[in-house]
């Protein structure tokens, strides 16, 4: 890959690939939690259609359901996504879907107690809901919803394909220019793993501050830092866990 | 734990329970339950429940007078449990009405038809009703001080500071004022216990349901518990239905025993007269083997 094209393709590629997966990560989210809430309604009908939901997209690629948003529904309803918005759209809806799986999991999970105490408080449906059962879900899905985040992260390369300019796309157009295929994907594959190891990072930190919000100690660190804590004031500190 | 509580020796139940003979009432229970002239609270009028081909509740008639402790006996089974959880709404009778307060728990009247009650009217009537559970049940996602304000401020609209300055009285009647900023993983068995109790007369009701609430409790831990309710029940007027293996506790704060059998209430009385000579053949068997 010669320094122009690193430069002036790759970087920019890197950041469009950061664009697009915290893009479809904050819909996915979105989609995730309204479905799978409505998955577990007490309403047949909002259960079915949400179980609709899930099937289709969980029955669809998302490749081609990004070329349909790309190229077949501006055909068919007259109106042209920009690519990024189209690839972000596919990728927000299908990751949402299986997101739902996983909210749907976690609220199952919360034991069937703290809804009769909630009962019992008068609560209602929706409140249970957002002050009891929710919060309590949450720490049970941020392990799951990382390795739903790394593998949409790894799921935007598919833009490249509606020539979205992200670093796949560069990596390829580098192939193309240079004809020397090692160097531009060795360094792909490098930067995905990079980004996806910055992202559980991040994710790690989440889970610890969701499982101290419900009073759970997070589990002590267990990376290089660790052996090098020797100090007791330190060790002291960690163990008082939530504060 | 509260050592500082009343001595639970001292003949309880002769003390009178009418406003002016209470012994001090804790600031925090001054409002319990403030309207009791020993009407009828709580009917069951012909209930049955059942749980597939199990009958738990047969044609079940009882009721409880307003500031009346009543708890219930009987072995495992035979549908103690049942009842608190009927009217805690958490079940739906099969067959047969429940009223709390002159009012249908699980139907509403329409157009003179008796009809099942929808989501609203059921938490209205609800709202007098506060139960402890056996397993505590606190919120872990709140810190204790905010397990016993959430209901207060989001169900019944008190302001944050009421509902708190409400909740501080409750945690030093339960002897637990060190801990408000705890989260409940943090207590022991017995303090989450107390939060508990705490938690369900923070919304006020006329009526506290008791589900076997030391039964899950260490030993050690039981007694720190009992003594929290022996207090609220003689300080206070609240209507309690209490479901127990502790037959010393029942005995020293109950104004009647039912004992259950089989889904039917075979015979009730005063303590003394069900604990030193009851009638029923299955009573004294039961008895036998608890006691």
């Amino acid at each position: 890959m010669t320094w122009p094209l690193f430069t002036e393709w790759f970087l920019p590629g890197v950041w469009i690939t950061v664009q697009v997966t915290l893009g479809s990560a904050a819909l996915a989210l979105l989609v995730s939690f309204v479905i799978g809430i409505a998955r577990s309604s007490r309403l047949w009908i909002v259960r079915f259609a949400a179980g609709c939901y899930f099937e289709v997209f969980r029955g669809t690629s998302a490749l081609v359901f990004m070329l349909w948003m790309a190229f077949a529904f501006p055909l068919m309803f007259g109106w042209v996504f920009v690519p990024m918005a189209a690839g972000v759209v596919a990728l927000g809806l299908t990751y949402g879907a299986y997101g739902s799986e996983i909210v749907r999991g976690a609220l199952q999970s919360v034991p069937a107690a703290q809804r009769e105490a909630g009962i019992a408080l008068s609560f209602t449906r929706a409140q249970r809901l957002r002050r009891i059962e929710l919060p309590q879900a949450w720490p049970e899905m941020v392990p799951p919803f990382n390795n739903l985040l790394i593998e949409l992260l790894k799921g935007t390369a598919l833009v490249s394909v509606i020539s979205v300019a992200d670093m796949t796309f560069a990596a390829n157009l580098s192939r193309l220019a240079s004809n020397e295929s090692a160097p531009a994907y060795t360094l792909l594959l490098v930067a995905y793993f990079v980004l996806a190891f910055v992202l559980t990072r991040g994710m790690r930190l989440v889970e610890r501050r969701a499982k101290a919000g419900v009073g759970q100690r997070p589990e002590p660190r267990r990376g290089l830092r660790a052996a090098r804590k020797t100090n007791p004031k330190a060790d002291a500190q960690s163990a008082g866990g939530v504060g | 734990m509260s050592s500082d509580t009343p001595n639970p020796a001292e003949t309880p139940q002769d003390k009178p329970r009418t406003p002016e003979g209470k012994p001090d009432v804790p600031e925090a229970l001054a409002h319990v339950n403030p309207r009791v002239d020993g009407s009828e609270l709580i009917r069951f009028d012909r209930v049955t429940k059942r749980f597939g081909d199990h009958v738990v509740l047969d044609d079940l008639e009882f009721t409880v007078a307003s500031g009346k402790h009543v708890t219930l006996i009987g072995p495992s089974g035979s549908g103690k449990t049942t009842i608190l959880r009927l009217l805690m709404t958490l079940l739906k009778p099969d067959e047969g009405t429940i009223t709390v307060g002159g009012r249908y728990l699980t139907h509403e009247e329409r157009n003179g038809k008796l009809v099942p009650a929808g989501e609203k009217h059921i938490r209205e009537v609800r709202k007098n009703i506060g139960m402890v559970f056996q397993q505590f049940n606190l919120f872990p996602n709140m810190r204790v001080l905010r397990n016993i304000t959430e209901a207060p401020v989001h169900v019944l609209g008190l302001s944050k500071e009421e509902a708190e300055e409400r909740a501080r009285e409750l945690l030093e009647l339960v002897g637990l004022t060190e801990h408000v900023d705890k989260y409940p993983t943090q207590l022991s068995g017995g303090q989450q216990q107390r939060v508990a109790i705490a938690r369900a007369l923070a919304m006020r009701p006329q009526v506290l349901l008791l589900d076997e609430v030391t039964s899950a409790l260490d030993p050690e831990l039981v007694a720190g518990v009992l003594d929290v309710l022996r207090d609220i029940a003689h300080t206070t007027d609240i209507t309690m239905l209490c479901v127990t293996h502790e037959m010393n506790f029942a005995r020293d704060i109950s104004d009647d025993v039912l004992m259950f059998n089989e889904g039917r209430v075979i015979e009730s009385g005063s303590p003394e007269k069900m604990f030193n000579d009851p009638d029923h053949p299955r009573t004294r068997e039961f008895l036998s083997a608890v006691l």
